[in-house]
């Protein structure tokens, strides 16, 4: 076990906790970058999918697991991203224009949700969120002239300074490029005045209130900022499926990225990088799976979301901090042993408290 | 009649009607809501997974309609009374977005089960109601179903305000959504009481579903049909029974009403942009009920 010797206040807002937190994550960031070279076109794509869902998972987790704010229409600000991306790109505004413009349009979107429900709290702001979704869903498939309906909207390949990605390890370093620089921001964000008040709202809006966090500023902030995030995720999503269709961001998607956040443990950023490895990899596990299972099942359309409301249902009953939260368990059972205790993490009986009762 | 006047008319009573299933699937809704503060996704599979049954019951095994739907109440309701049992007694006092994630999981779970039970065809079944029609006017014609429905919720409905406002169990059910810890100091078996909340939501799915079977016919999917009752749930104010119904209603005729005014794509959406709106306006529904938190 590593004992931190804290000797400044500034040790407790470091990025890095110690100098084995920058080797790990250093030599993690080594192996994706020559990942290129070792894997085949087939797991060079499955990986890349696996960064655009990370990129997509951080944006909501900022939201939902550092806010607090449950938001079941990500799915639409993902499409936002995307149809904007391929429409400028359609229009000939070069990538490096076009791309940033898609995080800041659905950034815009996101503020456009967010200040009307800022009075709304939980229940009701997922609704709200949930209707905003059905409707920009609806409106995809019906704004023929920019987003072309039902056709779809082909997406052009990106280009960089005359010289187009085409290759898909040029998309893979794409996905990389935009997901490093999200973990950046995100890490920063958090540590920075505007990430602690954001965490202090989702603790206790009253508490955050009294200590002097304007509510309806840091939640408008909070809903751009991961709105942005997704939508930039959308952009990647656009060159990923390279034709846009508009049943593709259902609220099946919405509940799938929450999936990922909860899977992977709400309130943290790693948690949303194991979440989006999560529901990149199931898929392939369970068409694999399909071939071990008796016919009548295997068969059925709705095996794959039958097995994600298992594992949902799993995670939320027996690993409510998702799977970076085992992750701690097992690295604490190290850490203590053999002086670890099972009592540490077990939940604490509760009782409903009302919340509609003054 | 002018054509103008038929058509209102014709919109508000198939409003009212469409309006009704949305208000009994809400009023799932509502129950658990108002007695464990849990919100059910999974409410609309539970109607769905009832419809399947009575269909079995009536069409599989040949029961009479009305002996259908009551064999298909009393198995929904164990079916609801264990599943609390079970599982989600293990989510009490967790945040709210817990139990939501977890019930979209059970549903899901549900749809697919559903899927490999009784298959992905749409079915439907012969209800007394099936193809009559009551003539009121040269053009005014109302299916028979429609009347169901109506009469359907309002019966329910009576039945469910005097089981709360004059029984025992109702009182503590009252007693227990207002306040646990004291529901508990005052001998009332909470969890039980919770339980028996869950089967009864789940009986009133299966109602909601058998109702709306011949408007819908019963397929895996048929659960979507929750969204949009859940919509009428937070519309009217989630956790009033009255606010139920009326939010029901009120995205009911006005689908019908963008249906047949507005163009297409306009129908499934004017539900969400009317609930949008009235968020906006007043962010705990229209029946309000929650007041701010105290610290």
């Amino acid at each position: 076990m590593r004992f931190i010797f804290k000797t400044d206040y500034q040790q407790d807002i470091r990025v890095w906790r110690h100098g084995g937190d920058l080797f790990w994550y250093g030599l993690l960031l080594v192996s994706m970058i020559v990942a290129p070279t070792v894997l085949d076109d087939f797991y060079l794509g499955e990986l890349s999918v696996v960064l655009v869902w990370a990129v997509a998972a951080i944006g909501l987790m900022l939201l939902v697991g550092y806010t607090g704010l449950v938001s079941l229409g990500h799915a639409a600000f993902l499409g936002i991203g995307a149809y904007t991306e391929a429409y400028l790109l359609g229009q000939g505004v070069p990538f490096l224009i076009s791309f940033p413009l898609a995080g800041l349009v659905t950034a815009m979107a996101g503020v456009a949700i967010g200040v009307p429900t800022l009075r709304m709290t939980g229940l009701y702001l997922a609704i709200a969120t949930l209707a905003f979704a059905t409707i920009v869903e609806k409106v995809f498939s019906n704004w023929n002239s920019v987003t072309g309906g039902f056709d779809g909207l082909p997406v052009e390949y990106p280009s960089l300074f005359g010289y187009e990605l085409a290759e898909s390890w040029h998309f893979y370093y794409l996905c990389l490029c935009v997901l490093v620089a999200v973990i950046w921001f995100s890490t920063n964000l958090l540590r920075s005045p505007t990430g602690r008040a954001m965490v202090a709202i989702r603790d206790s809006e009253i508490s955050a209130q009294s200590m002097g966090v304007n509510l309806a500023k840091y939640k408008t902030i909070a809903f751009a900022i991961s709105a942005g995030i997704t939508g930039l995720a959308g952009g990647l999503f656009a060159h990923y499926v390279q034709h846009l269709a508009p049943d593709a961001f259902s609220i099946l998607l919405s509940i799938q990225l929450l999936l990922a956040v909860i899977v992977g443990g709400v309130g943290s950023i790693h948690g949303a990088i194991y979440g989006a490895i999560f529901i990149g990899i199931l898929p392939q596990a369970i068409a694999i799976l399909r071939d071990y299972l008796p016919s009548k099942i295997a068969d059925t359309a709705g095996l794959e979301p039958g097995i994600f409301g298992l594992i949902l249902v799993y995670i939320i009953l027996a690993e409510p901090m998702g799977i970076y939260g085992r992750w701690l368990k097992i690295r604490f059972f190290f850490d203590l042993f053999p002086l670890y205790k099972k009592a540490t993490f077990k939940r604490q009986k509760s009782f409903t408290k009302s919340e509609r009762l003054r | 009649m002018s054509e103008l006047v038929t058509d209102i008319l014709t919109i508000s009573i198939n409003g009212v009607a469409l309006g009704c299933i949305y208000g009994l699937i809400a009023l799932g809704f509502v129950l658990i809501y108002k007695a464990t503060e849990m919100v059910n996704f999974a409410q609309g599979d539970l109607m769905m997974l009832g419809a399947f049954f009575a269909y079995t019951f009536i069409t599989a095994f040949g029961f009479d309609y009305w002996i259908g739907i009551i064999a298909a109440i009393v198995v929904m309701a164990l079916f609801g009374f264990v599943l609390d049992a079970v599982l989600l007694r293990q989510v009490i006092g967790q945040p709210q977005f817990a139990v939501v994630m977890l019930t979209i999981g059970l549903g899901f779970i549900f749809r697919s089960s559903a899927g490999v039970g009784f298959g992905h065809d749409p079915v439907s079944f012969e209800t007394p109601f099936t193809n009559k029609v009551v003539t009121l006017s040269e053009n005014l014609i109302i299916g028979q179903e429609n009347i169901a429905i109506v009469v359907g919720t309002i019966a329910l409905c009576a039945v469910l305000y005097v089981f709360f406002r004059f029984t025992r169990l109702g009182i503590a059910m009252q007693a227990s959504s207002q306040n646990q810890l004291a529901a508990y100091y005052m001998g009332i078996p909470v969890k039980v009481v919770f339980s028996l909340i869950w089967a009864i939501s789940a009986g009133v799915a299966v109602v909601a579903g058998v109702l709306v079977s011949p408007l819908t016919l019963i397929d895996p999917d048929m659960g979507f049909l929750g969204i949009k009752a859940f919509a009428a749930a937070v519309l009217g104010g989630f956790g009033s029974i009255p606010g139920a119904l009326i939010g029901g209603i009120i995205i009911g005729i006005v689908e019908q009403a963008a249906g047949l005014w507005l163009p297409a794509g306009f129908g499934e959406v004017s539900a969400f942009v009317v609930l949008l709106a009235v968020l906006v306006i007043r962010p705990g529904g229209l029946f309000a009920q929650v007041g701010r938190k105290k610290v």
